[in-house]
C-alpha cells in the first residue's frame, strides 16, 4: 500500500513538472533548445527555426549530419546580421510517434519555420499537422513523395506548405534508369538489390523498374533485404548468377558497403551504380576504398567538388565537426541558406505571424532561384513543393569522387 | 474472504487511479497547462496501457513470458485503418462511430489469431514459449510488411510482395507495404482512451476475481498440481493468452487511429520488449502498478529531452537503478524500515497497507 | 552445385550465428538468465578491435587480445553493478536490467564513438579461400567454423571435466544446495560472465571481419538472430548453440536463396517455430521433468 502512495506521489510529482513545462513553454524550451546543441541564442529578433531527426538509434548519421550542417548554415547567416535564426532541433529517432512528439515539443517552442524531419517515415506522419498549423517547412533529406503529397500513389494533394531540398524518391529511380539506358557501355543487364522495409529504398525502386521497362533495360535479378542485415551472399549469388554486369543499390552506404565486401568475397566485379544515399561510403573510418573502385551513383552532392562554395562549406564543416559532410549535411546547409534566401527577399519579420511568413515563403519558394552546393546549377521549385536541380553522375577513381560522363 | 477483499481493494484503487488521472489530465489539458506536447501524449499512454494491461494478464497471472505483444498491437492497428479506409469511403466519418467499430474489429481479429496461435504456443514452456512469441511478433511485422491494400469503388484489392494493384480514378492505398498505411483519418481522443483502459481493467479483474482467474494464478504457481485438483491447464492459459492478444489488439487499433501514418516496423522486437518492461515494473499482476508504470515511462524520454543526446542514456541508467531499487531484497528491506520509523514518529497517519 | 554453394555460405553466417550463441548459452546455463546485453558487449569488442588495429597499429593478435581483455573485465563489471544485486530477484527483473544495460551500452557507444559506420580493418584474416571446382570456401568462414569447435570443445571439458566446472554446473542446478557445498556462487557467475564476455569479443573479431561495417547498433539483429539459434539448439546447450547457429544461417541463406528474400525473416522464424513444436526442449536441450 505504501507503494503505491510512493509510486501515487510520483506521479503527482511529474505531472507537476509537467505543468512546469507546459506553462512556462517559453523560457523552459529556450533553455532546453540551448541545451541539446542549439546554436546561438538570439535574444528576440530570430526566426524560430524547428527541427526533428534521429539523435540516437540507428539512424543517428543522418539526424546528428543535418543538425551540425544547420548549426554552420545558421553560425554563418547570423553572423552576416540580416535575418537571425534561432534553432531548436529535437530527437526523433526516425520514429513516427517520437517525430510527432517531437513536432509538439516544437509547437510548444513556439516554432515558424521548420526543417521538418530528417527522414522520410518520420516527415509523413507529422505532415498532416504542419498543413493543420500551417507552418512552413522544407525537409533537408526526406525524399518519399509522401512527404509532399496527401495522396503519394498518385502524386495528388500536395499539402503546399511543404517543400524538399533533396530529390523525391521517384525522381532518382527515374534518373537511375535512363543514365543506365544512355550509357550502355556500363553493362546491360542489371541486377538489383533493394531494402524493402524502407521507403526510400523501394521508393527508387519501383520507379526504376518502372523507367527501365520503358527504356528497354534487362533486369536480371532483384534481391532484397530488411532492416539489420548483414549477410549478402545470396543476393550477391544470384545476381552474378544471373549474369547481371550493373548491379543498382538504392540503399545506404552502410549496408552497401556490406555488399560490396560481399562481392569482393564472391569474386565479383560488375558496376555498382548507386543513388544519393551511397554518397558517405568514403567517409567510413577506415573503409577499404578498394572496395568502391568505379562505383558509380547520382548525387546532388559531391564533397571533392571544386566549386568555391563547397569547398568552404567543407572546409567549415571539417574545422568545426572533425568529419566530412556528407549529402544529407550538404543538403541541409542548402535548405537553411535557401530559406534564409527566402526570408531576406520577403517583407515578414520575426514579430509576423506564422500564416503570414508560410504565405510569404510559399510564394517566394515557387519563384526564386537558389545557387548551392547540392547541384551545379539553380535550384528551383514547383508549387507542389518539388525541388528542380541537375543531378550529378559522380564516379569513384583511385579513392576519390570523379565527374563522370 | 480476506483475499477476495484484497483483490477488491486493488481493483478499486485501480479504478479511482484511472478516474482521477483522467479528470485531472482532462482538467490541465483543457486549461492549456500541458502544452501541445503532453496532450499529445495522453492517448498513446491509453494505448501502451491497454497493452501492458494485456501483457500483465499474460505475464504477471497466467506467468508465461510473452515477447510477442507489438504483433497483436500491429494486427488491431492495421486492422484498424482497413476498417476506417472502407468506412471512410462509402460515407461513415463519425469520429465515435468509426473508432468503436475498429477498436471492435481489432480486438477479435487480434484475439482470433491470438488464439490460433495460442495453440502450438501453449504445448510449449518457460524460455521455448517466449522465444515462440518473439517468432510469432517477427512473422507478423515481416508479413505486414509485404502487405498492399487499397480500396475503390469495386471493393478492396489485396496484393502481396509485389504491389500490383491496379484501382480506378477515385482508389485509395490503405496499406503501401514497407510505407505502412497512410492518410488514415485520425478517430482517438483521450476520452476514447480512457474508456477503453477502464473497459480493460474491468474486464482484467474480472477475470482475475472469477474461477477461472484463480484457475489461472493456480497453473502459474504449479500447475501438475493444479491439474491433479482438475484444472484444464492449457484451456485456462488458452483464455490468458487470448484476453491478452485481443487487448494488445486494442490498444494497437487505438493507437493506429491516432497517427495518421505509420508503417510495420513500428511494432518490432523492441516495442513488445517496451511494453514487457512497462509490466515488469509496474509488478506481475499488479495492474495499478503497470499503469503507473506505462505512464512514467512513456512521459521519462519527454521530460529528459533537455538532456540532447544523453537521454536514452539516462533513460537507460533509470531504467537499471528502478529494477535494482525496487527488485533488491536488501533495499527493499531498508526501504521498509526506513517507513516504519517514519509511521512511528507520524503516529500512523495512514492506513496499513 | 548452386544447392552447394548457398549451403556453404550459409555455414559462413550461421558460424557467426553460432559463435554469438555460445555466449548466450553459456551464461543461461549457469546463470538461468537471457543476457540481452551479449550483443551490445560484442559491439564494444568490435570497436575495441577496431580502434586498437587502424587508430593504435597494434598487431591483430594483441587488438585481439586486448578486446579480449576489456570484453571480460566490462562483463564482470556489468554482473557486479547490475545483475548481482538481482540474484535472488525474479529472472524477469534481471532480464528487464539486461535490457536497461543493453540500452545503455548502445548510446554510450553512440555518443563516444559517433553514429557513423566504421570500417573494419580486414588485415587480420587472410583473404579468399580454398577453391574446389567451382565452389569457394572463404578462409573466414573456415576460421569461423574451427574456432567455434575449438571454443565449443574448450567449453565442454572446462565444464564436464574441471573443478570449476563441477562448481559451475552444481550452480546451475541449485544455488542454495551449492553454497552449502562451500562453492562460492557469487565467484562462480562472476566467472561466467567473464568467460561469456570473452567469447563476445572473440565473436566481435569474426563478425567484424565478415561484416566489416560497424555501428553502435551491430550487436542488436546478429543478437536477435544468435538468441533464436541458441534456443533452437536448446538453451544451455553448449553443442546444441552451435548447431542451432549452424542451422539458422543455412535456413535463412536457402530459404532466400530458393523461397523469397522478402519474407525470409517470417521464413526462418516460421521453421522454428516448427521445430519447436516438434522438439520442445531445442535441438539438444534437455527436457527438465518437473517434481511435484
Amino acid at each position: 500500500m505504501k507503494k503505491k502512495f510512493l509510486c501515487l506521489g510520483l506521479i503527482a510529482a511529474l505531472c507537476g513538472a509537467m505543468t512546469a513545462c507546459g506553462s512556462s513553454a517559453g523560457s523552459s524550451s529556450v533553455s532546453s533548445g540551448s541545451a541539446s546543441g542549439t546554436v546561438t541564442k538570439v535574444s528576440g529578433d530570430a526566426f524560430k527555426l524547428g527541427a526533428s531527426g534521429p539523435l540516437s538509434g540507428d539512424a543517428s548519421v543522418y539526424g546528428i549530419a543535418v543538425k551540425n550542417a544547420a548549426e554552420l548554415a545558421i553560425d554563418e547567416i547570423n553572423k552576416k546580421g540580416g535575418i537571425q535564426f534561432e534553432l531548436n532541433f529535437q530527437d526523433d529517432q526516425a520514429d513516427t510517434e517520437a517525430a510527432v512528439n517531437a513536432y509538439n515539443t516544437l509547437a510548444d517552442w513556439g516554432m515558424q519555420v521548420s526543417l521538418l524531419t530528417v527522414t522520410s517515415g518520420s516527415g509523413q506522419s507529422v505532415a498532416p499537422l504542419y498543413k493543420q498549423d500551417n507552418i512552413f517547412a522544407i525537409t533537408p533529406s526526406g525524399s518519399s513523395t509522401a512527404v509532399i503529397y496527401q495522396d503519394a500513389e498518385n502524386n495528388k494533394d500536395p499539402y503546399g506548405n511543404i517543400f524538399q531540398m533533396c530529390f523525391t524518391d521517384p525522381n532518382q529511380g527515374k534518373a537511375s534508369a535512363d543514365y543506365l539506358a544512355e550509357h550502355t557501355d556500363l553493362g546491360t543487364k542489371v541486377g538489383i538489390i533493394y531494402r524493402n522495409d524502407d521507403n526510400y529504398s523501394t521508393g527508387i525502386y519501383n520507379t526504376f523498374v518502372a523507367e527501365a521497362k520503358e527504356k528497354n533495360l534487362k533486369i536480371v535479378s532483384t534481391g532484397t533485404f530488411t532492416k539489420g542485415a548483414t549477410d549478402f551472399s545470396v543476393q550477391i549469388k544470384q545476381a552474378k548468377d544471373a549474369g547481371a554486369d550493373i548491379v543498382f543499390l538504392p540503399i545506404y552506404y552502410q549496408p552497401a558497403s556490406l555488399v560490396l565486401q560481399a562481392a569482393k568475397n564472391a569474386g565479383y566485379t560488375p558496376t555498382f551504380f548507386g543513388c544519393d544515399g551511397m554518397d558517405g561510403i568514403l567517409t567510413q573510418d577506415n573503409f577499404d576504398k578498394s572496395l568502391a573502385e568505379g562505383l558509380y551513383m547520382l548525387t546532388p552532392f559531391s564533397a571533392d567538388a571544386t566549386d568555391e562554395k563547397t569547398q568552404s562549406f567543407v572546409k567549415a564543416y571539417k574545422d568545426k565537426y572533425g568529419e566530412t559532410p556528407n549529402q544529407f549535411a550538404a543538403d541541409a546547409y542548402d535548405a537553411v541558406n535557401a530559406l534564409a534566401q527566402a526570408l531576406e527577399n520577403s517583407d515578414v519579420t520575426p514579430k509576423s505571424s506564422t500564416d503570414d511568413i508560410t504565405a510569404a515563403l510559399t510564394k517566394q519558394f515557387t519563384s526564386m532561384t537558389f545557387q548551392g552546393i547540392t547541384a551545379p546549377g539553380d535550384i528551383t521549385w514547383n508549387e507542389n513543393g518539388e525541388v528542380s536541380k541537375e543531378p550529378r553522375a559522380i564516379v569513384i577513381k583511385d579513392g576519390a569522387y570523379v565527374s563522370a560522363e | 474472504m480476506k483475499e477476495k477483499f484484497k483483490s477488491n481493494r486493488n481493483s478499486t484503487v485501480s479504478y479511482s487511479l484511472v478516474i482521477a488521472l483522467f479528470i485531472i489530465l482532462s482538467i490541465m489539458s483543457g486549461a492549456g497547462l500541458l502544452g501541445r506536447k503532453y496532450s499529445s501524449l495522453l492517448v498513446p499512454v491509453c494505448c501502451y496501457i491497454v497493452a501492458a494491461i494485456g501483457l500483465n494478464m499474460n505475464v504477471g497471472i497466467s506467468g508465461e513470458l510473452n515477447l510477442g505483444q507489438a504483433g497483436f498491437m500491429s494486427l488491431g492497428a492495421f486492422t484498424a485503418v482497413i476498417v476506417a479506409g472502407a468506412l471512410n469511403f462509402h460515407g461513415v466519418t463519425a469520429p465515435a462511430l468509426v473508432l468503436l467499430i475498429c477498436i471492435v474489429c481489432g480486438t477479435l481479429i487480434a484475439g482470433f489469431l491470438g488464439w490460433l496461435m495460442s495453440i502450438p504456443v501453449l504445448k510449449l514452456e518457460g524460455d521455448y514459449l517466449a522465444i515462440v512469441t518473439l517468432a510469432f511478433g517477427q512473422i507478423i511485422v515481416n508479413i505486414i510488411n509485404n502487405v498492399y491494400l487499397g480500396i475503390d469503388e469495386n471493393g478492396l484489392h489485396f496484393s502481396f510482395v509485389n504491389n500490383s494493384i491496379q484501382m480506378q480514378e477515385d482508389g485509395k492505398m490503405l496499406i503501401s507495404g514497407p510505407m505502412g498505411a497512410t492518410g488514415v483519418n485520425t478517430a482517438s481522443s483521450f476520452l476514447a482512451g480512457f474508456l477503453l483502459v477502464l473497459i480493460s481493467l474491468i474486464v482484467v479483474y474480472h477475470i482475475m476475481n472469477s474461477r477461472n482467474g484463480r484457475a489461472i494464478m493456480a497453473c502459474r504457481d504449479n500447475r501438475i498440481a493444479a491439474s491433479t485438483v482438475g484444472i484444464n491447464a492449457v484451456a485456462e492459459k488458452t483464455l490468458a493468452f487470448v484476453i491478452s492478444a485481443a487487448l494488445g489488439g486494442a490498444a494497437g487499433a487505438l493507437y493506429g487511429m491516432n497517427y495518421s501514418s505509420f508503417a510495420a516496423t513500428k511494432f518490432d522486437f523492441n516495442l513488445s520488449i517496451l511494453i514487457l518492461v512497462y509490466v515488469v515494473l509496474g509488478g506481475l499482476g499488479n495492474m495499478t502498478g503497470t499503469i503507473i508504470a506505462t505512464t512514467l515511462l512513456v512521459v521519462l524520454p519527454e521530460v529528459l529531452r533537455f538532456l540532447s543526446i544523453y537521454r536514452m542514456l539516462i533513460y537507460a541508467v533509470v531504467l537499471i537503478v528502478i529494477m535494482i531499487v525496487t527488485n533488491n531484497q536488501t533495499i527493499r528491506l531498508r526501504l521498509k524500515n526506513l517507513r516504519q520509523n517514519k509511521k512511528e514518529s507520524g503516529k500512523g497517519a495512514k492506513t496499513n497497507g | 552445385m548452386q544447392f552447394l554453394s548457398y549451403l556453404i555460405s550459409g555455414l559462413g553466417l550461421g558460424s557467426v550465428y553460432a559463435i554469438m550463441a555460445l555466449g548466450y548459452s553459456m551464461v543461461y546455463g549457469i546463470a538461468k538468465m537471457l543476457n540481452f546485453a551479449h550483443g551490445d558487449i560484442i559491439m564494444v569488442g568490435a570497436y575495441v578491435a577496431f580502434f586498437a588495429i587502424s587508430g593504435a597499429g597494434m598487431p591483430p593478435a594483441v587488438a585481439i587480445l586486448l578486446s579480449v581483455l576489456v570484453c571480460t573485465v566490462l562483463g564482470v563489471v556489468i554482473e557486479r553493478l547490475a545483475y548481482k544485486p538481482l540474484r535472488e530477484a525474479s529472472s524477469l527483473a534481471v532480464l528487464i536490467t539486461a535490457i536497461g544495460v543493453s540500452h545503455f551500452l548502445e548510446n554510450g557507444a553512440l555518443i563516444l564513438w559517433g553514429a557513423d559506420s566504421k570500417f573494419f580493418p580486414s588485415n587480420i584474416f587472410p583473404q579468399g579461400g580454398p577453391t574446389i571446382g567451382s565452389l569457394t570456401i572463404s578462409w573466414l568462414t573456415i576460421i569461423t567454423i574451427a574456432v567455434c569447435c575449438v571454443i565449443m570443445i574448450l567449453l565442454m571439458l572446462f565444464v564436464g571435466r574441471t573443478n570449476t566446472g563441477r562448481a559451475m554446473r552444481a550452480c546451475s542446478e541449485d544455488k542454495g544446495a551449492a553454497t552449502l557445498m562451500g562453492i562460492n556462487v557469487n565467484a562462480i557467475i562472476s566467472l561466467t560472465f567473464a568467460i561469456g564476455s570473452g567469447l563476445a569479443a572473440i565473436a566481435a573479431v569474426l563478425l567484424g571481419s565478415t561484416y566489416p561495417s560497424i555501428s553502435p547498433t551491430l550487436g542488436a539483429m546478429p543478437g536477435i538472430k544468435a538468441f533464436t539459434a541458441a534456443v533452437l539448439g536448446g538453451i544451455g546447450s553448449i553443442p546444441g548453440a552451435f548447431l542451432g547457429g549452424l542451422l539458422l544461417g543455412v535456413i535463412e541463406n536457402l530459404s532466400k536463396a530458393y523461397i523469397s528474400q522478402q519474407l525470409s525473416d517470417a521464413i526462418v522464424f516460421g521453421v522454428l517455430v516448427v521445430i519447436l513444436l516438434i522438439k520442445p526442449a531445442g535441438l539438444l536441450g534437455r527436457k527438465v521433468s518437473e517434481k511435484v
